[in-house]
């Protein structure tokens, strides 16, 4: 790479690079929002046997499809490879030897093609995916980032300005949904299944705990698990979507009333949902429904764009671009890697 | 045509560059097991050292393995990456092969034997042959015990190399009387020398078609088959 200034703008064109858990996904993405390309290649099938992410599987099964992957994401794009401007890659959270295999690539095609390397933390990724589909965001927001291994509630000031409200003390939320579907023998990955079982089941039929539901923003899901498994062996007559939408409800319920207050609490425009269980129907209802009654605006991005993708890689990318120029290529996977907070 | 070698199976992060005059350029770190921190510096740096612009490489080469996953997994991301980028082609070689290339002057059996953590080790047998060196007994992973069961069967005068050798001297000299020498680490200098010599006969493949060899599957599948069997 050479030395001269390296001017980032909206005709900057980046290709993103996610490797970070089980989806091996590549992407175009031109001036931080406008989406070129998005590919992804999930492993679902590969890890559905063992009722979670085997992190050797995964590693294999991410060396196996990058290639192709990245390869895709520039045909679709319809761009020359030329055009490419600088490379951005998860480097941390994640499962270390899958987060190795996407920074040993990019950091080499980076070399290769003589252009920028960036490295991107995950989580603020998932930040940027909603500003993917509505640029006009307005700061101060509220981030309810909800994954298989996060839960956090986070004040989004400006690009690269954030400041923790509240995250869980035990289970991520999409963890409860995988022991209880696991438990109900719904399937894997639980989000999903929990989702579909529940669609015709009651709600309100049991009250499920709301645990710390009146105490500050911090989350707790790992008694809400046991709770269920009490239910059912008390009551083994009562059927699995009554259970399972109830369960659900209890989770949404939470997470919502949570995401209400935060955004009061800091004057936030509006509330931005986040993260592989964001993809939930009930979450993304009421959400919305909440937002319309406190006149805020609710920002729930596609599926596509909730869960694991390279598109907010590229997107976070460009903006880490912008602010703090390149990232040196002696980088490597930082698997506990933080949300950089301002306090 | 300048081949671009890519080796970091072992605790090793070996890169080197060479063609028609050999080996031109050779960077080796072995310290602690920063593979995925050292691999592309060290890439960007053998170029400079050799006065070679990355897009003049015409082949990529890679240790394909068996050696350390993660480790072994860096320099295959990265040399398919390369190869990627600067639409080339590449040759896999085997860790083994690389451990026992520079033994070929020997009339003796040839072992690597590389540790494969958890009491076990990747080994396979390499006798001397006409301007190189031969495999006569198949990549393999086991215990160490295994390998001296076959030295013994063998019964024939042998040098034992690699860092599996080196951490089961031990057991190997307690069971069969040969000697333990050569490199402890494959390194990329015996890659580039083995890929010229394929890269002249056009022995090449596309990226997508190199094959990572692991010769043991993950653990969760090993214990998932099992406790399924039962
Ligand atoms: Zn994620």
């Amino acid at each position: 790479m050479t030395d001269e200034a390296f001017i980032v703008d909206e005709s900057t064109l980046v290709l993103g690079i996610e490797t970070s858990c089980d989806e091996t996904a590549a992407a175009l993405v031109m001036g931080g929002d406008d989406v070129v390309s998005n590919v992804v290649s999930t492993q679902i099938d590969l890890h559905a046997d063992f009722g979670g992410v085997v992190p050797e599987i995964a590693s294999r099964a991410h060396l196996d499809a990058l290639n192709p992957v990245v390869a895709r994401a520039i045909v679709e794009g319809g761009v020359d490879e030329t055009r490419i401007d600088a490379i951005a890659c998860t480097v941390g959270p994640g499962l270390v030897g899958a987060l190795l295999v996407g920074v040993s690539a990019a950091k080499s095609l980076a070399l290769a093609w003589n252009k920028p390397f960036v490295g991107v933390n995950h989580m603020e990724a998932h930040l940027y995916a909603a500003s993917l589909e509505d640029p006009t965001l307005e700061f101060p927001l509220v981030v309810l980032l909800v994954s298989g291994g996060h839960t956090m509630l986070v004040e989004m000031q400006d690009h690269g300005r954030y400041r923790m409200l509240g995250q869980t003390i035990d289970d991520a939320a999409g963890e409860a949904f995988d022991k209880v579907a696991r438990f109900l023998d719904l399937g894997y990955p639980g989000g999903p299944a929990i989702d579909e079982a529940a669609m015709f089941g009651d709600p309100d039929l049991i009250q499920f705990p709301r645990a710390m539901r009146e105490v500050g923003l911090d989350f707790s899901f790992s008694g809400l698990k046991t709770s269920v498994v009490n239910f059912v062996r008390k009551h083994p007559d009562v059927g699995d979507a009554d259970i399972a939408a109830s369960f659900q409800m209890a989770v949404v319920d939470v997470l919502v009333h949570k995401a209400r207050k935060a955004a009061a609490q800091v004057g936030a425009t509006g509330i931005v949902l986040g993260g592989g269980v964001a993809a939930n129907s009930l979450l993304r209802e009421e959400l919305l429904t909440a937002c319309e009654a406190d006149g805020i605006q609710g920002f729930l991005p596609s599926r596509s764009l909730c869960t694991d993708n390279a598109a907010m890689i590229a997107a976070a990318g460009w903006h880490r671009l912008r602010s703090d120029g390149p990232t040196s290529l002696n980088v490597g996977a930082i698997p506990n890697l933080k949300l950089p907070l301002i306090d | 045509m300048l081949i671009l070698g890519i080796e970091t199976a072992t605790e090793r992060v070996s890169v080197a560059i060479g063609g028609h005059e050999g080996v031109i350029g050779l960077l080796e770190i072995t310290k602690g097991r920063r593979h995925a921190e050292t691999l592309v510096p060290a890439i960007e740096f053998t170029c400079r050292q050799a006065g070679i612009d990355l897009d003049e490489i015409s082949v990529v080469a890679v240790d394909v393995g068996p050696g350390l996953f993660t480790g072994m997994r860096v320099g295959l991301a990265s040399a398919k990456a390369v190869a990627q980028a600067l639409r080339i082609p590449m040759i896999g070689i085997s860790s083994l092969d690389l451990l026992a290339f520079p033994c070929r002057h020997t009339d003796r059996v040839v072992v690597p034997v590389i540790d494969a953590r958890k009491g076990e080790v990747f080994y396979a047998m390499y006798k001397q042959v006409p301007g190189g060196i031969q495999q006569v007994a198949p990549p393999q992973v086991g215990p160490i015990d295994e390998v001296v069961a076959d030295l013994m069967a063998r019964n024939e005068e042998a040098l034992c190399v690699g860092d599996g050798a080196r951490r089961y001297a031990d057991e190997i000299l307690d069971g069969f009387h040969c000697e333990i020498g050569g490199d402890a680490y494959p390194s990329a200098s015996p890659l580039v020398q083995l890929a010229h010599a394929r890269a002249l006969r056009e022995e090449w493949v596309n990226p997508r078609e190199i094959e990572p060899v692991y010769l043991r599957a993950p653990d969760a599948l090993i214990n998932w088959k099992t406790r399924s069997a039962r």
